[in-house]
Parts: structure tokens; sequence; C-alpha cells
């Protein structure tokens, strides 16, 4: 027993003296000695050498919480020669002189009370063996956004094999929609291109496009994974990408990669720099879909026509009308997510016209429009006429700081995306006026603030402080009213153009995503790290790892951040050959279980299966990687049939009744 | 408490044709057409209304404008006579709608319903008319009686404002174009649907009511309505009885018909314009009624 000051934290309050004296007397204390800092090296080998001195076969320190300095005293226990679980700590500084500062009797009388309890707890400790499981050192990235090319890269240069899992038709993620970016105005696709044909084309690297993650099983190290590759129609073995398809494909539909300013065909790829550089069929679209849905359902009248006129040109033969949805069953170690985000839909904004006037668009159309590759060629123009427009407004926080739409939080980007907007428009066309409609302007960030002020001073970007109450057709303008609150004075504005910075939140299916991995999603959907400072991209579930705007709003930099930070995680993962597992978890006593699987439904950590015995009963099985050791399931079981290593039963009755005896 | 007041369960919720029904001052006077038509039309539809006996102030503009508890307690009053009577309260006017709601919502609240007095523990559920048809859309058969009418629906402020009394959507709302476009005519999308009319300050700011109103026709007019229709004597009375006097500075003159949602609907149901009393209004509707074959 091992009675700690704490230096004056806790002597300065318990009376360390009457401890020790207490503590000599209790049942099966054979040696009792206090230290000044027991946690110091000095303070250490104090316990290793009593442990020699005096045969000690198990050890009671008394001193701060379990959290601080378990596992240093588990060591030092070790290294004398101990099982490291014969150890049990009593908190006499969180749980007493800190709390009872102003009460130095009663501090020392619950100091004795929590020793004694310890003590109880101590002399029922069983010796523990950590176990040793192999791991597969392969990952698994789901989305394929500038997050997960990123993470997927630094793996795959730390020597370790990963798939990634994209479920559009091309990888690039809303980077790739981008035009320019703050705050230095590099081009997006210049950046980005090189990173993704990087990916593409690295050996440790497989791309699965157009493919969904289906469903998880096992734990970190042995991950089990289907995923669905959607059916492309296309062979993408043979197809060599040369576009004779795409360019005479004579259906037409709008694009979603130009959010509906421009248009593609049915076999498309969704820009010309897009990886793989190869086309899948969009089977809704497609006429020859169509005309076998039309003949499948016995309609009469008039067939569609049969077109096939991509399977007609197509040099190498690769379209394949059989081609089918495939599953593919892999096998990870660890797994990434870094499904991103998609735009609030304006459509619940009434006063901005719900989405009906077509010169009211989103922050990621212009940026559509302004990309020399996209519906426009990169010409700003008004949907509703082709015009120039000459006066701009930017409406910030749509979607975004608006608990009356169920978004409380700040979508961080859209500030600056707007002072990068105001700046492309004037240097697209110098009679462009911008107006810039704020809540406040959140500019953190090197060289930020910097970039602001030169759209307003050297750009002419009027700043207006409030928010727009109306937006209305009036003949080919559009009316925007609002407030100027820094003069206190409502505001109209002819404009012809309205940019909506409508705000971010997270990507469709994600809470079925996060279902099947067991990971938690806060009230807005987006994915919970362990811990928001300390472990910003790891998960409560061991082997699952978050990168990017899944997690919540961030620019690029700080993407491509946690994208490399969780690829050192897994890279650290897959550093080791065997992943060693906390021995404190549940047992199940077969004697007792009676199959009745209320420890299952309680389970948290889905860690609890069935067995069926050699009689045919069925019988609860922990799976010790996935649990977690938080004892729901013991408290739940009906017949005590369930025990917790390193916290049994038996040892907290004995805590318990230690307290009368 | 008497224990008979309580209303029986089946009278409560959708599905029943019996209300009571609060008619309110501007209904009685001002708004005479906007009364004579809701009855009109109920009748026609199997929807019973019952004049709650001895109704009293809803306290609108004033009491609220004066004193908290008067404002809980003035509607107080005919909401505890509602649920003596036992059938779901509807009204007509916007303004008693509001009051009334908001007293009931306000009433939910143990601390205020002791300051009112005791208003009754068991309140019945307060509905605007617009409301109650809305229901029973479906039963009413889609007809082109109005086809050919182009109309923009004003709901004003205090149908959809604040959240937790309104009927609808407060920016875009849709109850009234739903109706309209049931009954043939074409509801007309336009930005003024809640805008301000000026609502109590005709007598005080003139000048406010007008160049708020005439904001509201002028955008009425641009989108090509033939009418505006209200639900609304507040509304109507601003938008109707000011527009001679608007235009001039605020830009050109404008002459739109203001008439209330019952009064379409009315004529929808086979009623006379005059029967509906459509000849009571400062701008006369039946012109543009009739350059459509509907009077
Ligand atoms: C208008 C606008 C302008 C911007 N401008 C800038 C700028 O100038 N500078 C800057 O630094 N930042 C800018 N940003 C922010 C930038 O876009 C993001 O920081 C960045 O795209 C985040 O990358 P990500 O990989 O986390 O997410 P994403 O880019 O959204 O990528 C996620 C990927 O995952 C895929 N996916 C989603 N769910 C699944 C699933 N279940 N299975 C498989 N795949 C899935 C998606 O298809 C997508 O490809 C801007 C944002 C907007 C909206």
């Amino acid at each position: 027993m091992f009675v700690c000051h704490c230096g004056t934290n806790i002597a300065g309050v318990v009376d360390i003296a009457r401890v020790v004296e207490a503590a000599k007397r209790m049942p099966q204390v054979v040696y009792v000695s206090d230290n000044k800092y027991t946690c110091s090296d000095p303070g250490q080998g104090s316990i290793k050498n009593a442990i020699g001195e005096h045969k000690l076969d198990r050890v009671v320190v008394s001193a701060c919480s379990p959290r601080m300095h378990e596992k240093t005293f588990r060591k030092a226990v070790a290294q004398a020669g101990l099982n490291p679980y014969m150890l049990e700590i009593a908190n006499i500084r969180e749980h007493d002189s800190w709390v009872h500062a102003f009460d130095k009797e009663g501090a020392t009388a619950k100091a004795i009370e929590l020793v004694r309890l310890a003590v109880a707890k101590v002399s029922r400790d069983a010796q523990l063996h950590a176990r040793q499981i192999g791991l597969t050192k392969r990952a698994l990235v789901i989305g394929g956004g500038i997050a997960g090319i990123q993470a997927a890269l630094d793996i795959a240069n730390s020597g370790h094999e990963v798939v990634v899992v994209e479920r559009e038709a091309t990888i690039g993620g809303r980077m790739a929609q981008v035009d320019k970016t703050f705050p230095t105005l590099d081009c997006s696709a210049c950046i980005l291109s090189p990173k993704m044909v990087e990916l593409s084309s690295h050996p440790r690297v497989t791309l699965l496009t157009y493919a969904e993650v289906v469903s998880v099983k096992g734990f970190l190290g042995n991950f089990e994974v289907e995923i669905r590759q959607k059916a492309r129609k296309v062979d993408h073995a043979s197809c060599t990408g040369c576009g004779t398809c795409w360019q005479k494909c004579p259906e037409k539909v709008k694009s979603d990669f130009d959010l509906g300013l421009g248009e593609r065909t049915a076999i498309y790829i969704p820009f010309p720099q897009a990886v793989p550089p190869k086309p899948v069929i969009d089977l809704e679209s497609c006429r020859y879909m169509k005309y076998l849905a039309f003949t499948a359902s016995g309609a009469e009248g008039k067939k569609p026509p049969q077109c096939r006129i991509c399977e007609k040109l197509c040099p190498t033969g690769s379209i394949d009308w059989e081609q089918k949805d495939k599953i593919l069953t892999e096998k990870f170690g660890a797994i990434v997510v870094a499904t991103g985000f998609k735009t609030f839909d304006h459509s619940a904004y009434g006063e901005y016209g719900a989405g009906a006037y077509p010169d009211v668009i989103t922050g990621l159309q212009l940026e559509r429009m302004m990309s020399a590759s996209g519906p426009t060629g990169g010409e700003v123009r008004r949907p509703s006429d082709g015009a120039h427009p000459k006066t701009v407004v930017f409406v910030s926080c749509v979607g975004s700081r608006d608990e009356a739409k169920g978004r409380a939080y700040c979508s961080k980007v859209c500030c600056m995306y707007i002072a990068k907007h105001a700046i492309m428009l004037k240097e697209h066309d110098p009679e462009v006026q911008s107006f810039v409609f704020y809540i406040d302007i959140r500019a953190g960030g090197k060289g930020y603030e910097e970039f602001v002020r030169r759209a307003q001073e050297e750009y002419g970007a009027i700043y207006l402080r409030g928010r727009v109450s109306k937006i209305y057709q009036e003949g080919r303008k559009l009316k925007v009213l609002g407030e100027d609150s820094l003069i206190g004075r409502p505001v109209e504005i002819d404009a012809d153009l309205v940019v909506l910075a409508t705000g971010i939140e997270p990507s469709t299916g994600v809470v079925d995503l996060a279902q099947r991995l067991s990971i938690s999603y806060d009230t807005d959907r987006f994915l919970v790290e362990a811990h928001p400072k300390l472990r910003p991209v790891e998960t409560q579930t061991d082997g699952v790892f978050l990168a990017g705007v899944c997690i919540g709003p961030k620019d690029i930099p700080e993407t491509v951040a946690q994208g490399s930070a969780a690829a050192a995680k897994v890279a650290a993962l897959f550093s080791q050959e065997y992943i060693t597992t906390d021995p404190m978890t549940a047992t199940v006593d077969l004697m007792k279980c009676t199959g009745c699987m209320l420890c299952a439904q309680v389970c948290p950590f889905k860690a609890i299966g069935s067995q069926t015995m050699r009689d045919g009963k069925v019988l609860a099985n922990v799976n010790e990687s996935l649990c977690k050791g938080c004892g729901l399931c013991a408290a739940a079981c009906r017949g005590k049939a369930i025990d917790l290593r390193g916290f049994t039963n038996q040892q907290l009755l004995a805590e318990v009744t230690s307290l009368w005896q | 408490m008497k224990q008979e007041a309580r209303a029986p369960s089946e009278k409560r919720g959708g599905g029943q044709n019996t209300f009571s029904y609060y008619p309110g001052c501007a209904l009685k006077s001002s708004a005479r057409e906007y009364d004579i038509s809701a009855r009109l039309c109920c009748e026609s539809l199997g929807i019973e209304l019952r004049e709650l006996a001895d109704w009293t102030c809803c306290g609108a503009s004033s009491a609220h404008a004066t004193s908290d508890v008067l404002a809980v307690a003035l509607p107080g009053k005919d909401l505890h006579a509602a649920s003596e009577a036992g059938y779901p309260l509807v009204t007509a006017c916007a303004m008693c709608f509001s009051r009334l709601k908001i007293a009931a919502h306000e009433t939910a609240d143990m601390a205020t319903r002791t300051l009112a007095g005791d208003v009754s523990g068991n309140i019945v559920p307060v509905m605007h008319l617009l409301e109650v048809i809305d229901s029973r859309l479906a039963s009413l058969v889609p007809n082109k009686g109005l086809a050919g009418l182009k109309v923009a629906c004003f709901y004003g402020c205090l149908l959809v404002r604040p959240k937790a009394v309104a009927i609808d959507d407060a920016e875009n709302p849709q109850v009234m174009d739903r109706l309209m476009r049931t009954i043939g005519a074409e509801p007309m999308p336009w930005a003024f649907k809640t805008e301000c009319c000026g609502a109590g300050l005709p007598l005080a700011r003139p000048d406010i009511v007008r160049r708020l109103s005439h904001r509201i026709l002028l955008s009425a007019a641009a989108v090509g309505a033939d009418c505006v229709a209200v639900a609304c004597p507040e509304c109507h009375a601003n938008l109707d009885m000011h527009q001679a006097g608007m235009g001039g500075k605020h830009g050109g003159e404008v002459r739109v018909p203001v008439v209330y949602f019952t009064q379409l609907l009315g004529l929808s149901l086979g009623f006379s314009p005059y029967e509906l009393h459509l000849d009571r209004h400062m701008v006369d509707p039946l012109p543009a009624l009739s350059s459509k074959g509907l009077a």
C-alpha cells in the first residue's frame, strides 16, 4: 500500500499519517508507506523495491485518478515481476482532497474508506493477460474527395495497400467543382488533377468508383467489408476512354456535376479531367434502357427508339448491357471515412424565392460557371437570359447560423469563398459591382483576413452587415430587400444575379454508413470524433478514422491536414505486427447463461454474438476484440452469467461490504 | 368547471362537421360580406357553424397593446365558452384567429392561466376557416368554376406568424393557393403574399398604409392577377378602401379588386355575385369577373 501526498494536492487536505495508520490495520495489508510523489522515478522505485523485499503479491496505490497514472503503476508493478493487473488505485485526489478541500476531517475519513474499498477489491484481483491478435495491413478509404485522396496517398506511400470506394463516377469530390481556391487563387483543378492521377496510377491503390459500402463486419485490424460495384454497363478493362460514345450519345440530361447549369449525355464522364477517364451509362436516362423497360412492362403504344449508338460506335466493343451490380468482399485492418458534404437546399427559403428564380443561384453553381471547363466555358452568365450580370448580390449564411432552418452552426468556408467570388467576378468583368450581405465576416486563417480586405478595398465589393429579408423578381431585375444594420436603414438593390452562400451539410446517406460502421454522428449528422481536441481523426470504434468535412465544415488546407493525420494513424497501426487487446472484458459463464441475449441488445459495441453449443443450446458469446469493458451486459444479465474481468461482481460486492465491516 | 361541459372526444380533431363559430366585430360590420359568404360556403359544404353564444371582443389591437393579462383574459373568456360548447372554435378573421390561438397557446402555461383566471383546463382547438376548408379539399369536387381567373392570394401577417400559431409557412404559404387551384382559378406565384399591409395604422398614419399596400397591389398587378384574395378584414380594408388614395409620388395608379377567398369559393359553388355581396367593395370586382364570364 502506497499513499501519495501529491505534493500538497492530497497532503494539504488529507492527514496522510492517519491514513497510513488505518491502512496498516486493514486485513491482508502487510506493508504501508507514503511518498511525496509516488509517480516520480524514486516513487515508482519504492514500489518495485517493496514488492521484492516484502514479497508483495498485489498493490494498492492511493493517489490520483486511474485515468492519470494507472498505466504508469501497472508498468512499475510488472517490472517488479507481478501481473500488471494485480494493482488497484484508490483515488484520493479527484474524488477526495480536491473536492473536500474545506473539510479536512471529513476528507481524511473518506480517504480511509476509499483505501478500504481498494484493499477489498485488490485482494480479489485475478491475473489477467492481454491477448494478441493479427491484423490485415490493408486500408479502406470511403469517399474520394480531397480528404480521401490525401489519406489514401499517404497510406499507400507508407507502404500499405489501400482501396478507395467512391460512389460517384469519378474521384475529386467538391474540390473538383471549385474553380479557384482562396486565399491564393490557385486553380483548383491544377492542384487536384495531379493528385487524382497519382492515386489512380499508384501501384498500391485500388480505385473503386461508382461503388458503395454495403456492410461492415469485424473489428480493429480485422474488418470484413462488402462493397457494391454498381453496374456501369461499360467494361472498364477494355475501354480506352476515347470519348466517341459520349460525343455521339443523343440523349441529353441536366448534369449533376454542373448543378443543373449544363447538360451531359446518358453515357458520360462527369467532367473532362475525371478519374477514371472512362464513362458510365446512367440507367435512368439511357434510351436503350428505357426501351427495355418499356418492352418489359408490356405497355401498348409506340416503342421508344432502341438507340444503342454507343455500342455501334465503340471501337473496343466495351459496352456491356449484361453487366450487373457486383458485390465484392474484402478484408481490411483500418477504415478511413471521408464522405464530405453537400450544400444546403435553399428551396427552404420562401423569402428568397424557394428556388424558383433562375437568377438566384448558389455559390457552388457560380464556381461551375467560372470554371473554364464548366457549362458556360468560364463566362458568368445569368441562367435566365445568358446576359452578363453587372450587379451581383451575395447573401451569406443561407442554411447556416439560422436556427429557424434547423442549422445553428457556421459553415466556415462561405465568408472566404464569397470574397473569392467578388474578386473573381471583378477580374472576369471590371464593370461588375458586388454587394455582400453578411452577419459577421469569419476570416480566421493565414492570409484570410487580408484576402477579404483585398476584396473590399482593391476590388470594391460593398459589404453590408445585415440579413436579406426578401428577394423577388421585378421585370428582368431581382429586387433584393435587406438591412444595413450598421447605419440602421433598410436597403434595396436591383440585382442582375443573386448568389446564395448555401451552407454545408453532411453527404446523403452518411447516417446509414455511420450505423454500419458503429460510429456516432451528431444532431447535424456530422460524424463525431473520439475527442474533439486530442483525438480529432479517431472514432469511438477502434480502427475507424475520419477526415475532412464529414466531421464538420472546413476548407481544403484543413481537410488535407486531416487526411494526412488519419493516414498517420493508420500507418502507426500497421507498424505493429499484432494488436494487443485489453483483457478487462466481459466473460460469459456458460453454465449460467440461458441464451436470453438481452446482453447483445444492450451492448453498444455489437461485441456480443451467439454460439451454438454441442447440445444445440444457443448462448451468448463475447467477442473480446470488440468488447470495451463497459459492463452494461453484466448489469443487464438476469442470471448473473456475465462478469467483467477486473470488475467482477464479487469484487464490487467485496468493496461495498468492506464499508461496514 | 362543470363536468358535462367537457367535449366528448369524437367532437374533437378533424373529421367532424360542427364548429363553434366566432365572427368577431369586423365581420358583423365593415366586413359583413366576409361573414355572409363564409356562412354560405360552409352551409353548401356541409360544415355547420354554430355562432358562439355571448361572444365578446377578442382584444385585437387594444388589449394586447395594453396588458399582458387582458390580452389572454379577453379571448380566454371566448375560449372558455367554446370549451363549454365542446366544438372546435373556427373564425374567419385573421386578427381574431391570432388572438384566440395565442391565448389558447399561452393558457397552456399554468402561470398565465392562474393570472388570467380560470380559462378552462380543456381548451378546444382554435382554427382559421382556411384550415377547415383545406382539410376538406379532397371532398370539394375539383371544378373549373373559376377557370381563367388569375388570383394573387394574400395572407398578410397574422395567419402565418408567429410560428407557434401559424397555419402555414411564413414566407411562401400555400393553403389559399391550393384552394384556388381546386376551384379552377390560377393562383399566381408572387413575392408579396405575407408583406405588411399597414395593419392598424389607417387612421393614425394613412400615408404608411398607402405606401405599403400600394407595393403589394403593384406587385399583384405586375404578375397579371385579376384580383387579390384575402382572408382578413383588415388587409381587405387597407388594400381596398385606400386604393383610391394610392399612387402619386409612390408611382403609378393601380386598380386591383380585392375580394375575400370565401367570395371566390362561393362563386365556384354556384352563388351569385350579389348573394356573396361582391358589390360591396370600393374597387368593383364585377368588371374583372364578368370579363371572365364569372358574373
Ligand atoms: C462554393 C464552395 C467554394 C469553396 N471554395 C473553397 C476554396 O476556395 N478554398 C478552400 O480551401 N475550400 C473551399 N471550399 C471547401 C472545399 O470544397 C472542402 O473543404 C473540400 O471539398 C472538402 O473535401 P472532402 O474530401 O472532405 O469532401 P468532398 O469534397 O465532399 O468529398 C467527399 C467525397 O466522398 C464521396 N462520398 C460521399 N458519401 C459517400 C459514400 N457513402 N460512399 C462512397 N463515397 C461517398 C462523395 O461523392 C465525394 O466524392 C469551398 C466549398 C464550397 C461549397
